[in-house]
Formats: structure tokens, sequence, C-alpha cells
């Protein structure tokens, strides 16, 4: 009896932990589950027999039928594989570069100390402010960023004597977390505006950008806390052996970070996935993404159950896939024994 | 912020010029994006709230009109919608309200009697606890019995409880998922699930969960006598109902990072502490706890941010209503945008800016900076 209660290594419960254990997973596997379960079955289903009142066991309850998958896929073929690869294209290009320079940011944040100067960072955005501005008042934009640059550097050297006062990484830190406070209905108007502007609505490069800014402070702030777990020994040894700062980065920190990396890589993907805000007003026929298609579903005939069901999941196969692909990554014992003594 | 944090841990001083050319070229890119992509909208949406847009004959035309689209949302007609409607004073309303104000005060006190006390510090800190008072006021005033909350209030409920469930939830989950039990691998994936759907798809699931005529919970329905009654008419229904697709959206959020943390953690303290006696609880609290702390303040943090802006879900599963019971901040900035006021839509947006900012800067220097200085 005592044995039941005991537990064999800390990771390994007792027969009680366990039972206990599987009691609450399987539990949530149901809650997690069920409401995917409904999309399934509704998915199958024709709009009479959603209408009529639930039914719940496909041949049992109800006849199955193919109609929501064969007309949107085969009728409409075209309308619904074109957003189907945008969000693809979109959505893995823009968490790539949001990881890649998210995690470089957040490595250097922990690592360097940084004190940027307020005089030179309020003339950065006054620069960036006013060449806005002409571009928007119809400047030709090559010339305009050209001279804003030219300003800044001239009056850079000045400004930095005169305004001493400086900011520290977590000032940074927080400065670009702050970026994603404002809500997405005020941002939207702007940003459309600024595309236009720069003939680049309708295009995949719109999109991109904003996904990239919209994400890149969420994988600041995640990696930052891993890059903090990971013992600064292993980087001063590699230093000592003459390692660059890219080397050290490269082939140590960024390895031994694995599990953050992976975990940080699939929330910025599914962010930008199902993004549906600012996809709506950048994109319109040539790189509309699915969330934009799902939506579409509620027409004017009320919602139709059985098209959304299916888009809705066509859309999470590939996420799922790339969850269980990923998955091992995030396992444990990456730096047991790294550090020794 | 937390400028006066540990000191970042680093190799050796920027004295080499490599070192000095490295650390430019791992930040700037990254800054240089989230700049290009910030001050124009925030420039913008400020001149917006502060001006009346108006669709004219081949065009539009906007106007500028100084604080007025603020003043009328909380001092005028939209007062109600905004703020809420306040109940009349009762004692219970002085004695909640008071309870707040002292603990806020004892907390100014001792922070005034410790030793990191500083002028600075303090002013900081007086407006901070000022801030959480009138918030306190507002939460008190039209919580209560006869009052009714706005989408201030509402929001600020879908924030707190729905962040409180999807930690508590996240964490009990991930700490049973590193176990080593079979099947793990199937309730990782599995309860990674509902993040991944597309936040339109799931509150347009939800609508379809809890329709009371061909949802599939019409036989509970049916049985709790329920039959014709639509939980959309009532208002803490219709919140509850937003609060749990909410909660079920984003529990996963919580339990992969908890999850990630959990498993990077070094398994030699856990070990030593268990061959030295210590029960589990006294392992959780002293080891495991303060291992995944920072990570729990920046999941916090990134939740709380996320959490204000939520709209899709009151969006489609009850449209705002019943009346406007379930519309949160966002949602009211997008209803007012929709029926082209978008001088309001501003307004109200800046306004939940400058309270998710006050409420992120309160919490990064009371909660975050004792994290980092604890490690």
């Amino acid at each position: 009896m005592n044995s039941f209660f005991r537990r064999k290594s800390i990771y390994v419960p007792s027969p009680a932990g366990r039972f206990f254990s599987y009691m609450v997973l399987v539990f949530w596997s149901f809650v997690v589950l069920f409401p995917l379960y409904w999309l399934v079955v509704t998915s199958f289903k024709l709009p009479i027999q959603v209408d009529s009142g639930p039914f719940y066991i496909p041949f049992v309850d109800f006849q199955p039928s193919l109609d929501a998958w064969r007309y949107l896929f085969v009728n409409q073929r075209d309308d619904t594989l074109r957003p189907y690869f945008n969000t693809i294209a979109v959505a893995l290009n823009s968490s790539i570069i949001a990881l890649a320079l998210g995690t470089a940011a957040s490595y250097a944040l922990t690592r360097f100390d940084y004190h940027p100067k307020l005089g030179v960072i309020g003339l950065f955005i006054g620069c960036v402010a006013l060449s806005i501005v002409a571009i928007w008042l119809g400047g030709p934009w090559q010339i305009i960023v050209v001279a804003a640059i030219a300003v800044f550097l001239l009056l850079a050297q000045t400004l930095a004597k005169r305004f001493r006062r400086a900011l520290g990484n977590s000032d940074i830190a927080f400065w670009m977390i702050s970026q994603r406070m404002m809500p997405p209905v005020a941002v939207v108007i702007p940003i459309y505006v600024l595309f236009q502007r720069l003939n680049l609505l309708d295009t995949y490069a719109a999109l991109i950008i904003t996904y990239v800014a919209s994400n890149l402070p969420i994988v600041v702030w995640l990696m930052r806390d891993y890059f903090q777990s990971i013992p600064i020994e292993l980087e001063e040894c590699a230093a000592i052996d003459g390692a660059s700062r890219y080397r050290i980065f490269w082939s140590i920190v960024l390895p031994l970070s694995t599990p953050g990396l992976v975990a940080t890589f699939l929330f910025v993907l599914v962010f930008a996935w199902n993004e549906y805000l600012l996809a709506l007003f950048l994109s319109f026929s040539k790189v509309q993404t699915m969330p934009l298609l799902v939506a579409a579903q509620n027409a004017t005939r009320g919602p139709q159950w059985w098209y959304m069901s299916v888009l809705i999941l066509v859309m999470i196969i590939p996420v799922i896939g790339m969850a269980i692909a990923l998955e091992r990554y995030i396992s444990r014992g990456l730096l047991v024994g790294a550090v020794k003594g | 912020m937390e400028a006066r944090l540990a000191p970042p841990q680093r190799l050796h001083a920027l004295t080499s010029r490599s070192e000095r050319i490295a650390s430019a070229t791992f930040v700037l890119p990254a800054v240089l994006v989230v700049l290009f992509l910030s001050v124009f909208p925030l420039i913008v949406s400020l001149y917006l709230s502060l001006s009346r847009f108006q669709l004219v004959k081949g065009g539009f035309d906007i106007k500028f009109i100084g604080l007025l689209n603020y003043r009328k949302l909380l001092f005028g007609s939209e007062r109600d919608h905004f703020l809420g409607v306040f109940s009349p004073l009762s004692p219970l309303t002085w004695l909640l309200f008071g309870a707040v104000v002292a603990l806020l005060v004892v907390a100014l006190v001792r922070y005034v009697r410790s030793p990191e006390f500083s002028i600075g510090g303090l002013f900081w800190r007086l407006i901070s606890a000022a801030g959480f008072a009138l918030i306190a006021w507002v939460v008190v005033r039209t919580l209560l019995v006869s009052g009714r909350p706005g989408t201030l209030v509402v929001t600020l409920v879908y924030v707190c409880v729905g962040i409180c469930f999807q930690y508590l939830i996240g964490l009990g989950l991930a700490l049973l998922c590193v176990q080593q039990i079979r099947g793990r691998r199937f309730f990782r994936v599995v309860f990674l699930l509902p993040m991944m759907i597309t936040p339109v798809g799931i509150a347009y699931s939800f609508l379809m969960l809890t329709d009371t005529g061909k949802g599939p919970f019409k036989p509970i329905w049916v049985a709790m006598g329920l039959r014709d009654f639509s939980w959309v008419s009532s208002p803490w229904g219709a919140r509850a109902a937003v609060m749990i697709g909410d909660i079920w959206q984003w529990t996963p959020f919580m339990f992969i990072v908890l999850l990630a943390a959990l498993e990077g953690m070094a398994v030699e303290p856990v070990e030593a502490a268990l061959v030295d006696g210590a029960t589990r609880r006294q392992i959780f609290r002293y080891i495991t706890w303060p291992g995944i702390f920072p990570v729990t303040t920046t999941l916090i943090l990134i939740r709380m941010i996320e959490a204000f802006k939520i709209v899709d879900l009151p969006n489609v599963l009850t449209n705002g209503g019943p009346g406007t019971a379930t519309e949160s901040m966002t949602l009211h900035s997008y209803i007012a945008w929709r029926s082209q006021d978008l001088g309001g839509s501003a307004a109200v947006a800046y306004l939940l800016l400058i309270l998710v900012t006050f409420v992120c800067v309160s919490f990064v220097n009371l909660v975050r900076r004792r994290a980092t200085e604890a490690v």
C-alpha cells in the first residue's frame, strides 16, 4: 500500500499520482477536443442537418456527406487554394524573419549594455516623423529618405553632447513590448495609408513587414528569459578560445536555447497564421489570407457553418503538423552537464 | 523602467571595436523595423482622436476639435457606455473603496520606511496608487447592485478573470505534463490545439456550440429547463460565455511556455532536495517556483497586453450585447469606427493605450523587478 503513494524518481509519479494525472489530462483533452470534434462533424453535414437540431455521430445520427468539402475544393478550388498558399507564404516568411531579428536583439539585450542617448533618440524620431509627413504630402520618397539620413547624421554628434541622459537595456525592451499595446483598430488606418503611399497594398511585402514588426516584441521578450538562464561560463570559455561574438551566438547560445526557440517560433507562426484585422485592410484579392475567407462565410444568409468548419479544419492541419514535428525539441536536459563544478 | 536592475551579464566591457560593431548589428535591425511601423500610427491616431471625421461629398473632412472626444467619453453622452452607470453611494461602496485605499496607503508607508526609499520612487508610486484608486472607484461604483459596468470595467473583468484561469490551468497542466507518463507527447500536442485556430474561427465555433436550439448541448439545456432561455439575454451569462471562449483559446499559450521553462530546469537541485528529505510542496515553493517566476511575469505581461485587446469573441458571440454588457474597449472602438466615428474610435483606443501602459508599467515596476532581482 505504501508503494502506491511513493514515487520512484522525481519525474515518475506514484501509481496514485499517475491515476490522478490521467484523470485531469483526459478531462482537459476532452474539453479541448470536443469543439474540434464538433467542427469535424459539422463539416460533413448538409445545411438541413445542421439546422434541424444537434446530431452527434456520423452514420448513426445522420448520413455524412462530402458536399461542403466538394464545394470548396472542387467547385471553388482556386478561391480556396489561393488564400491557403498566401497564408503559408506570409506566415512562414514573417515568422522566420521575426525570429531571426528578434533572437539577435534579445541576445544583445541580455549580454551587452546599451546606453542610447535621449537626444539622439528624439532626433531620430523627429527625422522619421518629418520624412513620413513629407511622404504623406506627396514628396518623392527616395530623396526624402536620403535627406532625412543626412540631417540625422549631421545633427547626431552635437545633440548627443547636449543631452547626455541615457536609457538602459530594459527601457529598450519595454519600449518594444509597448508597441503591441495599441489596439489594432487604431493602428490599422495609419498603416493602410502608409502602405498605400509606398504602393505596397495587396502585396506579400506589406503583410510580412507588418507581421514581423508586430511579432518582434514577443520574440524579444520570450527569448530574453531563455538567454538569461544560459550559463555565462560557456560563452566565456568560447571567448577565451577566440570565438567571435557571432560565432558564440550561432554555435553555442542558439543550440542551447532550442526549446525556447521552438516554442517562440510556434507562437509567432500561429499569430501570423491567424491574424485577421490587419489582413482585412492590407489585402484585397491577390494576397487574401485564410482568416478572411473564414469570416467571409458569414454571408447574408447567416453563417454557413459547414463551409466554415471545413476551412477552419484545413487551416489548423499544417499548424498541427508543425507542432508535432517541433514538439520533441521542447525537451528536458539540454543544459544538464554543460557546466561542471 | 527597470533600468536600475541587476546589470546584464557580460563577458567583458565593450572595449574592442568588433564588440561595439557586434552590439549594434545584433539590435539595430529589430529596433528599426519596430520603429518603422510604430511612430507613424501613433501620431496619426493621436491626431484623429483630437478631431472629428466626417464624410462629405466626394471625400472626407477632418476637423480639429481638441479634447472633445475624450470629454464625451469621460463626462458626456458616452459616459454610461464607457465608464458605466454609477450606483448610488452606499456604505458597502465606501467599505470596499476604503479597503482598497487602505491597502494602497499601507504599501506606500512600507515603501517610505524601507531602505530603498527615494523621492523619485515615491513620486511614481504616488501616481501609480492614485491610478489604482481611480480604477477601483469606477469598478466598485459600477459593479455593485444597481450599477452597470461600462466597456472599461468589462475589459478589466475579462483581463483579470481570463489571466487568472489561464495561468492556473496552464501551470497545472504543465506540471502534470513534465512527469514521465505514457502518452505525454499526445497530451502536449492536444493541449496546444486551441491556440492554433484563428480567433475568428473560434468565435464562430463557440457561437455554434452555445446555440441552445441546435448546438450539441441542447439536451443539457432542455434537461435544465432552459430550452427557450438564451444565455445571450443575461449580462453575466453572456460575459461568462466570452470568458470561457477566451480561457479555452489562450490556456495553451501559458501551458507551452511554462512547459518549456519547466523542462529547461536542471534536475540536480530537485534530486538533491529529495535526498535531503524535502516534501513536494517545499520543492515547488523553493526550487520550481523561483525557477519559473521570471517566465511567469513575462507571460502575464504579454497576455495582459493581448487580453486588453480582446475583440473577436464578444463581437461574433454576442455582438457586444445584451445592450453593451459584453463590449470590450477594443470592440467599443471598433463599433465606433464602423459607424465612421473615427475620432471617437481613436479616442477610445488612446484611452485603452493609456490604461494598458499604466497597468503594464506598474506591473513591471512592482512585480517583474522583484523577479529579476531574485535571480
